[in-house]
């Protein structure tokens, strides 16, 4: 499974493309990609020049029951995977040094 | 220091609304950002993993504490309340928004500052040595060098599309503390058997993916030829350096591939052709910019000279503390009863590198209170202040101490050059912080770090280098493979006078055993050394496969 991951234009944030089209900082509503239809979306997703400074795909997989990952963690529906799984993580999160900073703050 | 004209004033102002301009234009999309990111980058403006990050320049590492007062503004009102030094002796931010970047340009054209040249194929921050016109073993201050070369690069139209990348050092000393042989262009003042100052000039040197330790191209050159000098290695690169190829494209591929007599005989013609058409500075100009850099007056800000003795503090314990600081954080003056003094921003279990507002807020007033009004950063991330009366020492490490900033380990184990890595950078393939974080951690727990003694570690996330991995006593490389961190060791580098590359020395090591291992090197060291012989000697003298043997043991 494929999702479309960028950064806004406007600060630099992290965000992800949506089922409804619009650029979101939740991974969880990012729209799951399956062969066949990657390309149109990221086309769809790239067109949005004014808000976004970078768009492309990332492997992601649903998040295992099993993995008892909390709640309301933000990853808590999808999560990174394949090879570039440690980078797209530290980008969701936020930079494993600095807990205090990224998505990964309580008030970041 | 140097301070702006009018004609400085107004270029970077308007530099400034030029960007402000290209900023708006992108956000309205009338700018692709294929065609913005060429713009931003050469503003300094790159887009890492979790936001925009911006590179600011500062010219061969020399700060006016009011510039740093505005570099902890900028933190605070832009950014996260920190920013990081970088091994140009340049300050990064990790977080500002594109859309407040104009505002930020402002800000720092308010103090002389800019983020011009710090990124892109172009001649980027000329560095030198922390100690310039303080060292005790300098032949004169290599500054006035240095921002001749800066004015004369600055937008220089030939060379702001190079190949790639370009880096010049300058160093003044016998010691190398500008790793100027890892340099594109290196410079090293000298004099000749006539008691005559100029320049060996190296060429060739570098990092990255294919690293060089720079070779002389020419033993001595007249001060007065520097700039037509360096404009004819700089067009014999523009023109015959690779552009097809990014990996083959920097001035020591083209060195190496020409060889060194033909790139001198290339160069020598250019020179020929140049040398007498103006380049070159007139005399009274470069005794004009000499003046800026003049040494202050060192007895001015002294307190009444008191022996050393008289101003130790009472307690047996904060003696000892403070006398380990003094001996590994402070060097000898050129000017008697004076001392250098290094800030590490080195604590353990910290992000190599980074400071926050308020500590550049301390340094800031310590640099006016006690250093004569400069600060410095170093190619090695951390702050200097360079003009320190010996009686003013305590005062100045009590601060320090309060402000976590005073770990006594400049230039030993823990004292770790270490890139963003992937916590940040968007080239990395593994993260380099946390590995220096438990490096150090490992050090303090053994309670040893000065009985090591020197011993330079340095780590990179990528090939890319920016940790100066190559030239570490201990150098470690971060690499990827499927997915998962691991980190390759080489040993033997040196960036200092005895330069050296670092030697690979086996298979790569997981995240969890990478610090073991290091551990272990020391553990051979200290048990193998004879006398006061430093790391980096043992292992000249014991080679490769005997620490390597360390290494790998358990592993």
């Amino acid at each position: 499974m494929k999702i479309i991951t960028g950064n806004r234009l406007s600060d630099g944030r992290v965000v992800y493309f949506s089922a409804a089209g619009q650029w979101s900082v939740d991974m969880g509503s990012a729209q799951r990609l399956h062969d066949g239809e990657t390309e149109t979306v990221l086309a769809a997703a790239q067109s949005l020049v004014h808000e976004i400074a970078d768009a492309y795909l990332m492997d992601a997989d649903p998040v295992n029951p099993s993995d008892n990952a909390p709640k309301d963690d933000m990853v808590s529906q999808i999560k990174p995977a394949g090879r570039t799984h440690i980078r797209e993580t530290i980008r969701a999160a936020g930079p494993t040094v600095r807990p205090d900073l990224g998505r990964q703050a309580k008030n970041p | 220091m140097y301070r702006y004209d009018e004609f400085d004033h107004t270029f970077v102002r308007e530099r400034v609304a030029e960007f402000r301009s290209q900023v708006e234009r992108r956000l309205s999309g009338d700018l692709t950002e294929d065609q913005f990111k060429p713009l931003r980058l050469m503003n300094g403006v790159y887009l890492q993993l979790h936001a925009y990050m911006l590179r600011v320049a500062i010219p061969y590492g020399t700060l006016s504490p009011r510039q740093l007062h505005a570099l902890a503004d900028i933190a605070d009102k832009y950014d996260k309340g920190y920013g990081h030094l970088t091994t140009r002796q340049n300050i990064q931010f990790n977080w500002p928004a594109l859309v407040d970047i104009p505002d930020l340009l402002d800000d720092l054209a308010n103090v002389e500052m800019h983020a011009i040249q710090t990124s892109g194929n172009c001649i980027r921050n000329v560095t030198t040595d922390q100690y310039a016109g303080a060292a005790a073993d300098e032949i004169e201050d290599p500054r006035p060098w240095c921002e001749i070369i800066r004015q004369w690069s600055t937008l220089h139209p030939e060379f702001s599309f190079l190949p790639r990348k370009f880096k010049i050092a300058v160093n003044a000393s016998e010691s190398d503390r500008a790793a100027f042989k890892f340099h594109y262009i290196g410079l090293r003042l000298q004099k000749n058997d006539a008691g005559k100052t100029g320049f060996e000039v190296i060429v060739g040197g570098g990092l990255g993916r294919t690293p060089y330790v720079g070779m002389t191209i020419r033993e001595f050159l007249p001060p007065e030829h520097l700039l037509s000098y360096l404009e004819a290695v700089l067009r014999v690169y523009n023109e015959r350096g690779r552009r097809d190829n990014l990996y083959k494209a920097r001035i020591k591929i083209l060195v190496n591939a020409m060889g060194l007599e033909a790139f001198r005989e290339a160069v020598e013609e250019e020179w020929l052709r140049l040398k007498d058409r103006a380049i070159d500075l007139p005399e009274e100009e470069r005794a004009r910019i000499a003046a800026y850099f003049s040494p202050p007056s060192l007895l001015s800000k002294s307190l009444p000279s008191k022996a050393l003795s008289e101003i130790e503090p009472a307690k047996e314990e904060a003696g000892a503390r403070f006398q380990q600081w003094r001996k590994a954080n402070t060097v000898a003056h050129k000017a008697p009863g004076h001392r250098i003094v290094n800030i590490s921003l080195k604590p353990v279990g910290g992000a190599p590198g980074d400071v926050t507002s308020e500590q550049m807020r301390l340094i800031a007033g310590l640099g006016e209170d006690f250093s004569h009004g400069e600060v410095r950063t170093t190619h090695e991330q951390n702050f200097c202040l360079p003009h320190v009366h010996e009686s003013n020492l305590y005062a100045v490490y009590t601060a320090l101490d309060v402000a976590g900033l005073a770990t006594p380990n400049i230039g030993l184990a823990s004292d770790i050059i270490a890139c963003p890595g992937l916590d940040y950078c968007n080239l990395a393939n593994t993260r380099s912080i946390p590995i220096a974080q438990r490096i150090a951690k490992r050090v303090a727990a053994r309670g040893d770090e000065e009985k090591i003694g020197e011993l330079k570690i340095k780590i990179s996330g990528c090939i890319n280098a920016c940790g100066h991995h190559h030239v570490g006593h201990i150098g470690i490389l971060g690499v990827d493979k499927k997915g998962e961190e691991f980190y390759q060791i080489t040993l033997g580098g040196s960036a200092a006078e005895d330069a050296a590359i670092g030697e690979i020395v086996g298979r790569g090591l997981s995240s969890a055993e990478v610090v073991d291992a290091v551990e272990r090197l020391i553990d051979f060291y200290t048990h193998n050394k004879t006398g006061d012989e430093r790391f980096l000697d043992a292992y000249r003298r014991l080679g490769a496969d005997a620490f390597k043997e360390a290494i790998y043991a358990n592993a």
